[in-house]
């Protein structure tokens, strides 16, 4: 069926593979793959043949269990890994015409800095934990080639206000933040350069709860005000259920059902998401 | 009359993998509803009547069969093979469904609630915000629970919250699932009024009712399901 939207984000049957494989595992389906484990060579397939599609303004959720590929996926798609297989378009880049996994490393940084946003679950991996809160703002706005310190100290000012961290703490650095307040500088850094997408992956994992319902409604409140596509990462499908138009469910870093959520939710077909959801609590 | 959905031969069962179980929720049914038209379907509970306004709205998937609607936006599409971004158009535009049931994001207040669903729409935000106070009179909610959070609402407050938001939208076809249980007398004459007015602004409505008499005085036609099929 031809779309009458055009996707801002497209992947490609993305497979990325540690380990070499060997004739056994040839192509990741063989059968003396246990799981997606190859017994003898060794080598773990944790993405295999992943596609989809994000469309302006949706929120696509990604569920799954531990081990399922979800984060691995994440981090080909903001190039913290390379991937050994597949292609991914973004609309902004090039008219969606060149496949972002085969441009220059220095063309990857580009998209990086200027097309997407990504969130981490650990507030390590985002921040620079000792430069100001506003100071890592500004590090990826510099990124993304902004020179006028006044206009950077306006733009951190404003997206820290946005996500609730108090103005006077600006100059304060993230370690000394709680683990919320970290998550909620990472998000304003991540939207600091007004990206079409924004990668989350678990970020309200390790959140209490209070805590983890101001993370959601700043990111739904940020996604209706803004409408950015955002590619939500999570094994909480109450999280997915709140925020995700669209939801695919992965499993051994295979995409084993997608659908609307509340498809999801109501109609599972998978016994593997059936015995996910009637987990839900 | 134009006929708005065409429902043919849809069946619809669920394999429930880990008790090792087949269930079949509706075998072989037709509806036609023809443009403007309230159509009620009656039955006891479990005889399939929520699967299909379900498989309506995209919420089950039809295996079986096939779901056909006349879209404003789409013009003549099957449900049963729309793409899920055109469901997502259709739900926020033209497809309206209003269950007993209220499932809300939470913290978010009743004001906010019918806002957005206005909102979803690409009205302006000075119309979604004169609209929602214009329905949440209508409904008589409580003025005080306008900016609450409606978790700590009545179950009839919710359920006439709920129809509010819904039926702010002024859809093109409107799927109610048992929308007056659990409602007082007061409440089910607002839920009648506000649907002689949908009905007379060319709502197409497709309902499901416990209350017969309720229903009586509004649909045009009904059918009866007994067991997943129709009797």
């Amino acid at each position: 069926m031809t779309e009458f939207e055009v996707p801002v984000l497209s992947v490609k049957n993305l497979n990325k593979q540690y380990g070499p494989g060997c004739p056994h595992c040839k192509e990741g389906e063989s059968e003396t793959l246990v799981k997606n484990y190859c017994q003898v060579c060794g080598t773990v397939y944790a993405c295999r043949d992943v596609s989809f599609d994000v469309f302006p303004g949706e929120v696509l959720g990604i569920v799954g269990e531990s081990g399922s590929g979800k984060s691995t996926l994440m981090q080909c798609l903001y190039f913290d890994q390379e991937v050994t297989a597949g292609a991914a378009f973004v609309r902004s880049y090039e008219n969606g015409e060149k496949n972002l996994f085969q441009e220059s490393s220095q063309q990857q940084r580009y998209i990086r800095n200027h097309i997407m946003g990504k969130v981490y679950q650990n507030p390590l991996l985002g921040l620079r934990m000792n430069f100001s809160s506003i100071g890592n703002i500004a590090e990826k706005l510099i990124a993304a080639g902004s020179n006028h310190v006044g206009m950077m100290e306006s733009r951190g000012t404003e997206l820290l206000n946005k996500v609730n961290i108090p103005v006077h703490r600006r100059k304060e650095a993230p370690k000394y933040f709680s683990g919320g307040m970290q998550q909620r500088v990472q998000i304003a850094k991540a939207l600091s350069n007004n990206p079409p997408v924004l990668l989350l992956d678990e970020v309200t994992t390790g959140l209490d709860l209070s805590v983890q319902a101001s993370v959601l409604d700043l990111i739904k409140s940020l996604q209706r005000e803004l409408n950015i596509s955002i590619v939500l990462v999570s094994h909480d499908l109450g999280v997915i259920r709140m925020l995700a138009d669209r939801t695919l469910v992965m499993l051994e870093g295979k995409v084993i059902e997608e659908g609307l959520t509340d498809q999801i939710l109501e109609d599972p077909q998978h016994p593997y998401t059936q015995q996910l959801v009637h987990s839900l609590l | 009359m134009e006929t708005l959905l065409e429902i043919k031969d849809l069946s619809k069962s669920f394999d429930l993998h880990n008790l090792g179980k087949h269930i079949r929720a509706v075998s072989h049914v037709d509806i036609q509803l023809n443009e403007g038209e309230f159509i009620g379907i009656t039955g006891k509970s479990g005889s399939g009547k929520s699967t299909i306004l379900k498989c309506i709205y995209g919420a089950y998937r039809i295996q079986q069969g096939s779901i056909w609607y006349h879209s404003k936006k789409f013009g003549r599409i099957n449900l049963a093979e729309a793409s899920e971004r055109q469901m997502l158009y259709l739900r926020k535009h033209e497809i309206g469904y209003v269950s007993q049931f209220l499932n809300v994001m939470p913290r978010t207040t009743a004001r906010q609630l019918v806002q957005q669903a206005i909102l979803e729409m690409g009205e302006s935000k000075s119309f979604a915000e004169k609209e929602t106070e214009k329905i949440l009179t209508h409904f008589e909610l409580d003025q005080e629970l306008w900016d609450s959070y409606p978790t700590t609402f009545s179950g009839g407050e919710k359920l006439r919250l709920n129809i509010a938001r819904a039926m702010v939208k002024k859809p093109r076809l409107l799927l109610l699932d048992e929308p007056t249980a659990s409602l007082d007398h007061d409440s089910k004459i607002k839920v009648k009024l506000l649907i002689e007015q949908l009905m007379n602004e060319g709502t197409t409505m497709l309902g499901i009712f416990h209350d017969l008499e309720f229903m009586n005085h509004l649909v045009n036609r009904e059918y009866n399901m007994q067991n997943g099929v129709f009797s």
